[in-house]
């Protein structure tokens, strides 16, 4: 009885604001069944509601957070002027609504692309080339320390050195995929089929767990039946 | 009682099953609306169910634990909250578990989000940690043993100014105390005064991004929970050792909990999922004898 009273107790607190998630949720499940008006009311509350939170939580964490008492400090501290630069940038952006002057977003825009581009250049050549290349030049044969073949290590070297090389016969297009090359090539494709299978299976893993999320939901926080 | 009534219940799921295959030998395939419901009640079943899984922890998740258990007490650890609350099923678990295991062993914990809702998840984490009855005993301080940095807009940008200065990015925390007036804060200029970074993310930006810039440019020792949809895209840095240990997915998850013994969520979650799993890959199997029936008989 206590342990229902507790329970009661806690969810006493957020019924409302619960019932009424219980309910957008049920109202998502429905187009399961099929597509439909309630569906769609769902759909929009949560569209709206998500570009709301966006927007004010953009607005306060820079905007006033970050621009607003940087430029412009309470406690004493020296306001950060370079914080005007990110300010004129981000009002020019909006610019984009005018039809006279809008071509002058081009000028923020020019920066990001230009800022993420300088960043990436690096950031690629040495986490996704340099780093993955070098561990693939690795040794086929793996040894322990007492000089014994790692057999299960030496198989995973050379699956790994496998489907390197001949990943990158299928993406050689200047000659033609035929004999021992285009073998290569078919290999190359049995790789990244199951790689594609692996990414596919760990995707229906991630959605059955948003099911189970919701379900726990309903059945735990929203029914307290558990 | 519950268990029992689960088990029966699963069972005479499992025996519909062979009704179902039955039925589709004989060409009268279950529609998509059936299929929807075998996955509901598989899913929901479990979840009513206390069996304790037999869970092997695998080789990631053990690096993990054993780069964490080798931080001495009262690290700095930087823990990034990348995900929104679609993603909390798999991730919440994996945060409230780390968020138990660190205040246990006293590590500083220094929040930060690139996505606005990961602080909120954060902060929600530490109020379920906080309900242990060892860590409220601690009597932690805000400020002082964790403090909140909140979310920061800028993507990658925030991870590359911070190599800088933590304070650039982050002024002011969540509170909108001022970075200086934090006494955790005080003697932490970047990431090199940082012990261990932790992300838990679900996309972009996220745990790719502390990849390329807190590791392989800043040198930070990086341990990641992923979605597990996330989670094939970052396995080849795994396997760089550009990271020292991933969670993916409610599966990471669980096995975290385990070797932390800090049951949660995750270890029943996860009950669910095998056996949804199991459903699947029945129909599957079906669907597939359906096929292979109808070509026969075409044939």
């Amino acid at each position: 009885m206590s342990l229902i009273l507790a329970r009661k107790e806690k969810r006493s607190s957020m019924d409302i604001g619960m019932f009424f998630a219980a309910l957008l949720t049920l109202g998502i499940f429905s187009f399961l069944y099929k597509d439909n008006p309630v569906y769609k009311v769902c759909e929009a509350i949560f569209v709206g509601v998500s570009a709301g939170f966006w927007a004010i939580t953009y607005f306060f964490d820079n905007i006033h957070k970050k621009f607003w008492l940087g430029v412009f400090p309470q406690e004493g501290d020296s306001p950060d002027y370079w914080l005007w630069g990110g300010a004129i940038l981000g009002f020019l952006m909006l610019l984009r609504i005018s039809n006279k002057i809008g071509w002058i977003a081009r000028w923020p825009l020019s920066f990001i692309v230009g800022a993420t581009a300088g960043l990436y250049m690096m950031l690629y050549f040495v986490s996704n080339a340099l780093n993955q290349v070098a561990d693939t030049m690795m040794p086929i044969v793996a040894y322990a320390s007492d000089n014994s073949v790692l057999w299960l290590d030496t198989f995973g070297n050379f699956i790994v050195v496998l489907g390197v090389v001949t990943g990158l016969i299928y993406f050689f297009f200047s000659k033609e995929h035929k004999g021992l090359f285009g073998t290569g090539a078919q290999v190359g494709t049995w790789f990244l089929m199951i790689t594609f299978g692996a990414s596919f299976g760990y995707t229906v893993m991630s959605r059955m767990s948003l099911l189970i999320g919701r379900l726990d939901f309903l059945f735990g926080d929203w029914l307290g039946l558990f | 009682m519950a268990n029992t009534i689960s088990i029966i219940l699963l069972i005479l799921l499992g025996l519909s099953l062979v009704y179902v295959l039955v039925r589709t030998l004989k060409g009268n395939p279950i529609g998509r609306r059936i299929v929807f419901l075998y996955v509901a009640i598989a899913a929901a079943i479990p979840l009513f169910m206390d069996l304790e899984v037999p869970l092997p922890i695998t080789t990631d998740v053990r690096n993990l634990y054993d780069a964490l258990e080798k931080l001495p007490d009262g690290s700095k650890v930087m823990a990034a909250f990348d995900y929104d609350p679609p993603s909390a099923p798999e991730l919440q678990p994996m945060a409230v578990a780390f968020m138990k295991y660190a205040f246990k062993r006293d590590f500083k914990i220094i929040i930060m989000g690139l996505w606005p809702q990961g602080p909120i998840q954060a902060n929600m984490a530490i109020d379920e940690a906080m309900q242990d009855p060892e860590i409220a005993a601690k009597n932690l301080q805000y400020g002082v043993d964790y403090v909140n940095l909140g979310f920061q807009s800028g993507n990658e940008f925030v991870i590359q100014s911070m190599g800088t200065a933590f304070k650039t990015m982050f002024p002011k925390d969540y509170r909108t105390t001022p970075y200086d007036s934090i006494p955790l804060m005080r003697n932490i200029v970047n990431f090199s005064n940082i012990d261990f970074v932790m992300n838990f993310s679900s996309g972009e930006p996220g745990t790719i991004q502390w990849v390329q810039i807190a590791v392989d440019r800043f040198g930070s020792v990086l341990g990641a929970g992923n979605t597990a949809v996330q989670a094939p895209q970052v396995y080849p840095y795994l396997r760089a050792g550009q990271m020292v240990g991933l969670l993916g997915g409610m599966s990471g998850a669980a096995e975290f909990e385990k070797i932390t013994a800090e049951k949660g969520k995750a270890s029943t979650f996860i009950l669910s999922q095998m056996i949804a799993h199991a459903i699947v890959i029945i129909l599957i199997l079906i669907g597939n004898v359906a096929y292979f029936s109808e070509k026969r008989k075409k044939k």
